[in-house]
């Protein structure tokens, strides 16, 4: 047994009657020639009004398939179990005549790289205004090429009647980002996930294309899914964060909590990994998390960080046993370490070595 | 656009001039217009007269600029064996070859993308199996055989089973003697389009599954299907029209080799095209013939290779910029 | 895109004068995501550090390749149909039930003109001969021409190729102008001028014979694709790091191309050469069919069937099967075999 069900909402929340997205226990596995990827191992959290909640992991962490499961955009090969509940209902369990209603409208995706993203032969407006059009089929012409520009300037694109007609490869990497944003939000949705938003941009970027996702929220109120493999941008952006580890949750809870009361090693190690630019930064070396991921096929027994776990006790019981995902001080803080508490005094400097020793 | 273009164009100049030159020489090292006269009696007496009256007694590079100047001129000289004017021989004949091309490409393209797209959709259905296999059959037949098979089991076999008077469908030739309705016409169009729609077929579709494939597992395809797009909308609309592309200028590279390269189905089915004509007059070693012939298919091949370059900026948003 | 790239374009030329564009286009972006893939099979996995320009170890790809050959359960198939073709042509000799040019008599005479049947399988034609003895020493011929012609344009078109690749530059701008020249005239009609041509006269002071001739017309004419596809490996490998730090360690370009860059060309051009294989096949037998390739008395397929047209419609039809048959099962298994090697080198191809 890894993770149990219910995660309390933020404080000052009503518990669970704003959670816009609920996922339960949800299990997501692909069968390959070399045997089968268990990409996701059993994750469950709630999503709210209003908030950014951020998905932190590396590659091969099981962040973006959970996503597009939420979407219902993996391949039919691949077999789900679990809950994925919108407003209450769910969405493992729907139609696909259903989903395509919700797909884009009230569930909608920012993906990264949004030149291979993007459709090179129709132009921005095009693909914007297909977005309106499915949802909206009774909408003129007109309004929907009006509605096309005003969303393009909504997340800051410069000259948007001349620009909505221009193709992606005419565009710089900001610029097509932010209309996978446009695009993302043409109907309003409830729900927004952005997979990677930034990754394959320069960090002046960067800030800017946050800043639009910031800003969307201010107009739409939805609840927004980050899902990014740097901590730095999450730590700008995220009310809440969720750590996960080979298809796991490794911690979750604010992100005051992740940053300032780390309770797993990985998280610490992310952290430690992270340059410091300050006066106190001098003599220390970057923290490297040694190993590499696990294998998704053959994950390893018991913890699956313990491999690569600065405080791990070998070989019981983090070789041995599943870490429950268990509550810390705060009520939404939950961390899965057998031994969470002892890293209540360790800060990420603690993992930097000094040069010289 | 424009200036790409005619860049294109104009680079094709110098590739039909050496060429020509190519062709010149080559044709002058494996032809011998002499050929016939060296078999009579008084050859030894006879030949040199011929070889000047023919200009061969000429250096090499004489003989191509004044052949080069009377081609450009449209003096393409006379037919040893038909003493018919060469150029309306050429022009008659690329009629009749055009036909068949035009109908077996219409044909062919609407087969292989159908096949493609559903073999891409429904990728490893039965039917995915079935079409691979039968693309493959196509893509390892000689096409003779096939020409022969075909006029054997459909020409043959029905007219001997339902002891017809006539075949249903003809073997030989543009149409019947004294028939020259449209349906005369479909009869005999029949199998030499079938023919040279095998080839085609196999290698496009083939082609265009697999650029569907490929399109299908763009990153774009998943963002219209996250837009709430129904999968056969995002098939046809966002897959087919980006799968399109490179199939287009395959398509016409291929086109543009076609001809000069229906000399099997021409032979076979009587059908009096530029095959025809090129078989006919390499046998009878009317070289006069042979030399337009050549330089007529290579301008259409250099030709459909440029309008393969262009298609391909237009139909490609990324490519018209540069 | 690697099928948006402009070069493959170049190579749809390529073999829109013997096969289809297709065919050839695949082909060379083989060769380009084969050279990628070289890259992705190096270093550990994500996080491995600097694997992008290590030089492959030459013996765990040739295992990785095996193990996904033989998952291929056709391709392992046609390549036993193909050893068993090439076996039954060596020993054709041996195996024939009749002799190939039995004498016309009475006896001989008696059988002729039948179709199939337990005394002959293949049936027999006017004469009286055995189809099955004749189909089987005309493979013999016609399996000769493909895997002579493969390996003749192989050897030439990787010379070729691996200078313009490597050398770059002019040289290779001469060298690709030289073999698009090939691209310009349909390739048929060349063939067959040629052979016109160069029949009976002595090359290189040898008289060749049909088949030799027609081995050395139809290398001429592919050894371009060959050239092609490993002169695009080429271009990518030389990117690479590998071949920097050979060059800087003051080895020379000769031993470059062949040491290093070679052993990394060996998947793409294994795949051209067994599909040459079967093209060369399919333009012997059309020449001979025509006439302008293998000539009687030896026999190919291609030639049984220009004698055997005219048996078309009539109760000898059968003489017209079997022929094409051979050529058809032969040419498969060579397609077969060339598609499950290129799976085998290539797994990211879409399949």
């Amino acid at each position: 047994m890894t993770t149990d069900a219910r995660l309390l909402p933020p404080e000052g929340r009503a518990p669970d009657s704003s959670a816009v997205l609920s996922v339960r226990d949800l299990h997501v596995s692909f069968p390959t020639d070399d045997g089968m990827v268990k990409a996701v191992d059993g994750v469950s959290y709630d999503v709210f009004e209003n908030e950014v909640l951020g998905i932190v992991g590396e590659s091969g962490s099981g962040k973006s398939v959970s996503s597009l499961a939420i979407l219902g955009l993996l391949p039919k090969s691949a077999h789900i179990t679990g809950e994925i509940l919108y407003r209450g209902q769910d969405l493992l369990a729907m139609r696909e005549k259903e989903k395509l209603r919700l797909r884009g409208s009230r569930l909608a995706m920012v993906f990264q790289d949004a030149l291979a993203a993007l459709n090179p032969v129709f132009t921005v407006g095009s693909q914007i205004a297909e977005a309106i059009e499915i949802h909206n089929p009774d909408m003129s012409d007109k309004d929907v090429r009006q509605r096309t520009i005003d969303l393009l300037d909504l997340v800051g694109i410069p000259n948007p009647s001349a620009r909505v007609d221009s193709y992606p490869h005419e565009f710089s990497g900001g610029m097509r980002q932010r209309t996978m944003i446009a695009m993302a939000i043409s109907n309003d949705p409830d729900v927004l996930i952005a997979d990677e938003p930034t990754t394959a941009l320069d960090v002046t970027i960067q800030a800017q294309v946050l800043e639009v996702i910031e800003r969307v929220q201010d107009r739409t109120n939805s609840a927004i899914v980050l899902i990014t493999h740097d901590l730095g941008v999450v730590a700008g952006v995220a009310d809440r964060v969720m750590v996960m580890y080979a298809g796991r949750p490794a911690e979750i809870g604010t992100v005051d909590e992740i940053f300032y009361e780390t309770r797993h090693p990985y998280t610490l190690g992310l952290m430690a990994a992270l340059p410091r630019l300050d006066e106190n930064a001098d003599g220390m070396r970057l923290h490297r998390i040694k190993g590499q991921p696990p294998s998704l096929i053959f994950v390893p027994p018991g913890c699956p960080f313990h491999p690569r776990c600065e405080f791990a006790r070998l070989p019981e019981p983090c070789a041995t046993a599943i870490p429950e995902f268990r509550g810390m001080e705060r009520p939404g803080h939950k961390a899965a370490c057998h031994f969470a508490e002892e890293l209540a005094d360790k800060n990420p400097d603690d993992l930097r070595p000094v040069v010289g020793s | 656009m424009l200036t790409y273009v005619v860049r294109r164009i104009a680079l094709s100049i110098p590739v039909i001039v050496v060429a020509s030159m190519l062709v010149f020489g080559f044709t002058q090292a494996t032809t011998d217009p002499l050929a016939r006269l060296r078999q009579s009696r008084d050859a030894a007496r006879l030949i040199p007269a011929e070889r000047h009256r023919l200009g061969l007694d000429r250096p090499l590079v004489v003989q191509y600029t004044s052949w080069a100047k009377d081609f450009v001129k449209g003096d393409w000289g006379e037919s040893f064996i038909s003493r018919r004017d060469v150029k309306t021989e050429i022009f008659d004949k690329l009629g009749k070859t055009i036909q068949l091309i035009i109908w077996g490409v219409l044909f062919s393209a609407l087969v292989a993308i159908a096949v493609g797209v559903y073999s891409a959709a429904r990728q490893y259905s039965a039917l995915d199996y079935t079409f691979t296999g039968l693309s493959f059959v196509g893509l390892s037949m000689p096409v003779f055989w096939f020409a022969l098979m075909s006029i054997q089991f459909l020409v043959f076999v029905p007219k001997n089973l339902f002891h017809l008077n006539q075949p249903i469908l003809y073997s030989v030739g543009l149409h019947s003697a004294t028939d020259h309705s449209l349906l005369d016409y479909i009869r005999h169009l029949v199998l030499p389009v079938l023919t040279l729609s095998v080839q085609l077929v196999a290698g496009w579709s083939r082609y265009e599954r697999s650029s569907m494939l490929d399109v299908m597992s763009s990153d774009y395809i998943r963002t219209a299907r996250a837009k709430g797009v129904r999968r056969s909308r995002v098939l046809l609309k966002h897959g087919l029209r980006n799968a399109l592309i490179p199939l287009t200028t395959v398509m016409a590279v291929d086109i543009g080799g076609l001809f000069g390269g229906l000399i099997i189905t021409e032979t076979i089915f009587g059908w009096p095209g530029m095959g025809r004509l090129f078989f006919d007059a390499l046998l009878s070693g009317d070289t006069n013939i042979l030399l337009p012939w050549l330089m007529v298919t290579a301008v259409f091949i250099i030709g459909f290779n440029l309008l393969a370059d262009v298609l391909y900026g237009v139909l490609d948003p990324r490519i018209r910029v540069s | 895109m690697a099928i948006s790239d402009r070069d493959g374009l170049e190579a749809a030329r390529a073999a829109a004068t013997v096969g289809s564009g297709a065919q050839a286009l695949v082909a060379e972006q083989t060769a380009e995501r084969y050279a990628k893939s070289l890259e992705v099979d190096l270093g550990g996995g994500p996080a491995g550090p600097g694997g992008r320009d290590r030089e492959p170890a030459a013996r765990s790809q040739w295992q990785l390749f095996w193990r996904r050959f033989f998952k291929h359960k056709l391709a392992v198939a046609a390549g036993a149909v193909l050893i068993l073709l090439y076996l039954l042509a060596i020993f054709a000799p041996q195996i024939a039930p009749y002799k190939l040019n039995p004498n016309l008599d009475a006896k001989t005479l008696l059988d002729a003109r039948h179709g199939p049947s337990m005394k002959h399988w293949f049936g027999t034609d006017e004469l009286g001969r055995d189809q099955l003895t004749r189909v089987l020493y005309a493979g013999r011929i016609s399996l000769l021409v493909g895997l002579c012609v493969a390996l003749v344009s192989t050897l030439l078109g990787t010379a070729v190729g691996a200078v313009a690749g490597y050398f770059g530059g002019w040289v290779d701008q001469i060298l690709m102008r030289f073999t698009d020249l090939f691209l310009v005239v349909p390739a048929l009609a060349v063939l067959m001028m040629a052979q016109k041509g160069l029949a009976g006269k002595p090359i290189l002071g040898h008289r060749l014979s049909s088949t030799n001739l027609i081995i050395l017309i139809l290398s001429f004419l592919f050894w371009q694709t060959i050239a092609r596809v490993v002169r695009g490996v080429f271009l990518s490998l030389k990117e690479k790091e590998f071949v920097e730090a050979a060059r800087a360690s003051g080895a020379s370009s000769f031993r470059i191309i062949t040491r290093h860059m070679l052993p990394n060309t060996v998947g793409p051009i294994a795949v051209n050469t067994t599909l040459v294989v079967g093209l060369a096949i399919l333009t012997e037998s059309t020449l001979s069919f025509l006439g302008f390739g293998v000539q009687p008395p030896t026999v190919s397929w291609g030639n049984m069937l220009a004698q055997s047209e005219g048996a078309v419609g009539t109760n000898l039809a059968y003489l017209v099967y079997f022929p094409g048959l051979a050529i058809l099962v032969t040419v498969l298994a060579v397609n077969f075999l060339g598609d499950g090697m290129r799976d085998a080198f290539d797994p990211q191809s879409t399949h």
